[in-house]
């Protein structure tokens, strides 16, 4: 029924395939799990609760915050326009 | 040039200031609060007691954003309201003059009244301060003893155990959190909590805390049994901080009442957060949560509406994801289970729909604030065995271990949903969904989180599912794949947004 891949590597194949992080502010509760956890030190969190895709030409797209992430808050969003207008 | 004073640091406030600062920029803004460590994530103190998180992350904010929204901060607590005067007394004799006041100041644990609670050793979890004393007492190897429900309860036990000690937990309840939970999910719980070496104590009160030159050194239940422990942490629920409010005869209930705009019955005087009671239309009637997103949102509107902007606060479906026994469990919307003993309840009276019926003449409407009822309807007053009085919760009367809704926690969980449950997955992934007439009523998605978001989106959006209901209904059916699918191609677009 559930396919038992770990988030931690589904986050890291999803993260080859797209492109930048991005947060659903309503299931944030700013706990600073994904800052702590970003190796560049991106202030993941910050973006978190601004609502806004982590756009960091440092941002390795390495998926940790992603992973680390305890409330689903991150993805990795596809940086095509396309599929960002449509509703 | 409007003066504003806000009282407390949580995010509530936070959100309120940031708020009022994108509207008027000009304006003198003071923030009050006794927390000597302002603003701080408190979801986020579960991940600092096991040691995922460090001290120094739990602050969001740095000197820099504080500095960018320009106001006072005054560390103080906050003894009196003056109404007539527009003024706020703070310990000590202080007075802060107001043209716009905002009561964010929260909830508390309720203590434990329990024969030797005041000893040294005991503890809840209210705050950073909490969280340290506690760390400081956790000795590897050495007996804890946990009591209470809901999610901090916990979060306390695993807290403990992650830095090392024996727990014991010992709740009242028949099963783990029956008022939110079903009971395969209470038992999945309890066995991971189990297999994570803690010993449980099911339908087991504390009696007496037993100490030895004021500190715990144990503790004896219902049973006549005396457990030894180096300490002692409670989490029974918690009580909206209203003090303030009740004595400058503002209109409370289990917090504060306040109406779509987050004014509460005197001028000038709003509220949000954990101490406000909001108007819930789809309940019709005003709810409490203990909710980050709500509290955050509460504050926003109080804020704009605060520095001039009318806004509506319009209440979302409550959400949570947490750990549970390291699982992550993600709730939503209405998920109680009729207990064997309640009758389900007739009609739609308690669904959410699209036209909540009209309270009636109850005072209850959300705008202007009305005169309250006396006694107030719906809650015996601030400690409900049921807080939403639907008799949910399968234990018949009463949640037994929270005597009101714990952290992280809202009271329209307990609704019992006019709706047919499915569920499928016993083992340690579990979904469980409440089927309405046309759409979803509340969830419950355990271990896997992938349907997580898609849930939470299709229960907010009271998407349409007539397409594949009745296959949610039959018999063992596949509900995790028939969503996926639903999801991902036939609704993709109404989900995705
Ligand atoms: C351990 C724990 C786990 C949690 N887990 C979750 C979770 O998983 N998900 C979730 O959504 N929510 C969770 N919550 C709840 C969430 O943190 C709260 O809903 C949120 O913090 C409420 O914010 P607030 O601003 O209303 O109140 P608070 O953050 O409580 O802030 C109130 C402030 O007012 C101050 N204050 C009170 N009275 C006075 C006075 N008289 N004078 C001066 N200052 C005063 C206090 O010191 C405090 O600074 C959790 C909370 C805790 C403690
Ligand atoms: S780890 Fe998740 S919940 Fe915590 S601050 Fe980051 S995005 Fe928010
Ligand atoms: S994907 Fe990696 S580098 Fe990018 S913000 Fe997340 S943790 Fe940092």
């Amino acid at each position: 029924m559930f396919s038992g891949l770990f988030r931690n590597e589904r986050a890291r194949r999803e993260a080859l395939t797209a492109g930048q992080v991005t947060p659903d502010s309503s299931r944030c509760v700013q706990c600073g799990i994904c800052s702590f956890n970003c190796p560049i030190g991106i202030d993941v969190r910050r973006h978190a609760w601004l609502g806004q895709p982590v756009i960091n030409s440092r941002c390795l797209t390495c998926g940790e915050c992603v992973a680390r992430c305890p409330r689903g808050v991150l993805t990795f969003e596809r940086t095509n326009l396309f599929a960002e207008r449509r509703k | 040039m409007t003066r504003y004073l806000l009282i407390g640091t949580g995010v509530a406030a936070i959100s309120a200031l940031e708020a009022i600062r994108s509207v008027d920029e000009r304006g003198e803004v003071s923030v009050v609060s006794e927390d000597p460590h302002g603003y701080y994530s408190r979801p986020g103190l579960a991940y600092y007691l096991t040691g995922e998180l460090e001290e120094s992350l739990l602050f969001p904010y740095q000197k820099a954003d504080f500095a960018r929204l320009n106001a006072s901060f005054y560390r103080a607590r906050a003894v009196r309201i003056l109404p007539t005067e527009r003024e706020v007394e703070l310990e000590g004799g202080a007075r802060l003059p107001y043209d716009k006041l905002l009561l964010a100041t929260g909830a508390q644990a309720i203590p434990l009244n329990v024969p030797g609670a005041n000893l040294a050793g005991v503890h809840k979890l209210d705050n950073l301060s909490d969280a340290r004393a506690l760390l400081a007492r956790a000795k590897r190897g050495r007996p804890a003893l946990v009591t209470g429900g809901g999610i901090t309860a916990l979060e306390l036990a695993e807290g403990l155990a992650a830095r090392g000690m024996k727990v014991h937990y010992v709740f009242r309840s028949e099963r783990y959190w029956p008022a939110v939970l079903d009971e395969t999910e209470s038992r999945l719980i309890e066995s991971l909590l189990r297999r994570e070496g803690m010993t449980l104590y099911p339908k087991t009160e504390l009696t007496e805390i037993l100490g030895k030159n004021g500190k715990v050194t144990g503790a004896r239940l219902s049973d006549g049994k005396v457990i030894p422990a180096d300490l002692i942490a409670y989490a029974i629920g918690i009580a909206p901080r209203t003090g303030l409010a009740r004595e400058a005869g503002i209109a409370c209930e289990r917090g504060i009442l306040v109406n779509e705009r987050m004014e509460t019955s005197l001028p000038e005087i709003y509220a949000a957060g954990d101490v406000a009671q909001a108007y819930d239309p789809a309940a019709g009637k005003h709810v409490l949560d203990s909710l980050w997103t709500p509290a955050r949102e509460q504050g926003r509107v109080a804020g704009l509406n605060m520095a001039g902007q009318p806004t509506d606060y319009v209440k979302s479906i409550p959400f949570n994801v947490t750990r549970l026994a390291g699982l992550t469990v993600t709730i939503i919307g209405a998920v109680a289970v009729p207990s064997p003993l309640a009758p389900l309840p007739k009609g739609e009276g308690n669904m959410p729909s699209p036209l909540p019926p009209l309270p009636k003449g109850e005072g209850n409407a959300p705008s202007p604030l009305a005169p309250l009822p006396k006694g107030e309807g719906n809650a015996p007053s601030h400690l409900p065995p049921s807080p939403t009085g639907r008799g949910a919760g399968g234990e018949g009367r009463g949640e037994g271990d929270l005597l009101a809704i714990a952290r992280g926690d809202s009271e329209t969980w307990r609704e019992l949903p006019h709706a047919i449950i499915a569920q499928s997955g016993f083992e340690v992934n579990r979904l469980r969904l409440m089927v309405g007439e046309t759409r979803l009523l509340g969830a419950v998605v355990m271990g896997d989180q992938k349907l997580s978001a898609p849930l939470q989106k299709l229960i907010r959006d009271q998407v349409d599912i007539t397409p594949i209901r009745s296959r949610l209904l039959t018999p063992h059916a596949p509900i995790a794949d028939i969503l996926a699918e639903f999801v991902s191609i036939g609704n993709g677009k109404q989900v995705n947004r």
